[in-house]
């Protein structure tokens, strides 16, 4: 006998990211993923993009990594709620983590919740977290065939960040070469090109970020600096 | 890299499915997986195949349905298998397709017999 299931495999992260994505909706919380291969600056942007908010601005982070606390210590300076989330092994974050770190946080709306996924660019991609984008990073020391190796966390990004360009001088990475792959796998992949080092391309980062909030809460965003 | 995760929910959802039907004897399972989903197929036969080991659930078969990435033409509706990540339409050229297949991660049906097995 043949019994027809048609669900999902990760109904119960589905389930539980339908929850957050609801609460997210409901306290006004404008939620980004961001993903990356390990080491491509996941954290250096983060830190760069802190020190720019307004103390006043509603902002926390929730990081993933294997082990340590590293990041959540160099991200906390900056005065805004951070928790690291250590998944013990485990290679990227779920809804169920999202949810309890968020609740041990005592995040609430309306702002905006930056989550941090642990350095991986295949198993983050299959676990939704109820975010509004998720974004992924690739550094000009990597290749730029990385799109075409990782397709599907670039088909499910909605922004592209290209990341360490202050390197570009040093290194052998064709920019253009990168974009072209990425639209190859998403042609509307939206592509911001920054350092965050030096801030090249940092004003264009943040005001796709706070277009991105304007468009999900129009109130809360018309307060942001 | 995440498929004894990804092994591990597909048998907690047979479980679930399978309670339903009270002294049925469990065949198969089958999953579709899209090229898209970040699965890697051998991976995730091993990764089933150590869990299920010496447990009830040992004999119970995967089967994977994969499915490639397929987009369909806006403008002349042609629906078509992606190569090499050409996304563009065959027939008539139009650069504006959508993915219709490709991203899956479903359990499509699970196979049981009402009465138990014998024991071979």
């Amino acid at each position: 006998m043949r019994e027809v299931v048609e669900k999902k495999v990760l109904t119960e992260n589905d389930r539980l990211a339908a929850e957050l994505r609801q609460r997210y909706q409901d306290e006004n919380i404008l939620c980004v993923n961001i993903i990356s291969s390990p080491g491509s600056g996941k954290t250096a942007l983060l830190e760069r993009t802190l020190a720019s908010f307004l103390p006043s601005r509603r902002v926390a982070v929730l990081t993933g990594d294997l082990q340590t606390d590293n990041d959540a210590r160099r991200l906390v300076r900056y005065g805004f709620p951070v928790r690291q989330i250590v998944t013990g092994g485990t290679c990227h974050l779920d809804a169920r983590m999202i949810d309890r770190h968020l609740n041990e946080l005592g995040f609430h709306g309306p702002g905006l919740l930056l989550i941090e996924n642990v350095g991986n660019l295949v198993c983050p991609s299959s676990y939704d977290l109820g975010e509004h984008a998720k974004i992924v990073l690739l550094s000009v020391t990597e290749g730029e065939d990385k799109p075409l190796k990782y397709p599907g966390i670039f088909h499910r990004s909605t922004l592209m960040l290209l990341t360490k360009t202050d390197l570009l001088p040093h290194v052998e990475f064709n920019p253009d070469l990168a974009l072209e792959n990425a639209r190859k796998i998403h042609p509307d992949i939206e592509y911001i090109a920054l350092s965050s080092r030096t801030g090249d391309g940092f004003d264009q980062w943040l005001h796709w970020l706070n277009a991105l909030q304007h468009k999900f809460q129009p109130h809360a965003a018309a307060t942001n600096p | 890299m995440h498929e004894v995760g990804i092994a591990s929910s597909i048998l907690e959802c047979v479980a679930a499915e399978a309670a339903k039907h009270p002294g049925a004897q469990l065949i198969s399972v089958c999953v579709r997986i899209g090229e898209l989903s970040n699965i890697d197929r051998d991976a995730l036969e091993f990764a089933f195949e150590a869990i299920t080991r010496d447990t009830d659930l040992q004999h119970l078969k995967l089967v994977v349905e994969w499915c490639p990435l397929r987009h369909k033409c806006t403008s002349c509706s042609e629906e078509f298998e992606v190569q090499d990540f050409e996304l563009a339409c065959p027939k008539c050229g139009s650069a504006q397709t959508t993915c219709v297949s490709g991203t899956e991660l479903d359990i499509a049906y699970i196979e049981l017999e009402e009465e138990p097995c014998a024991k071979s």
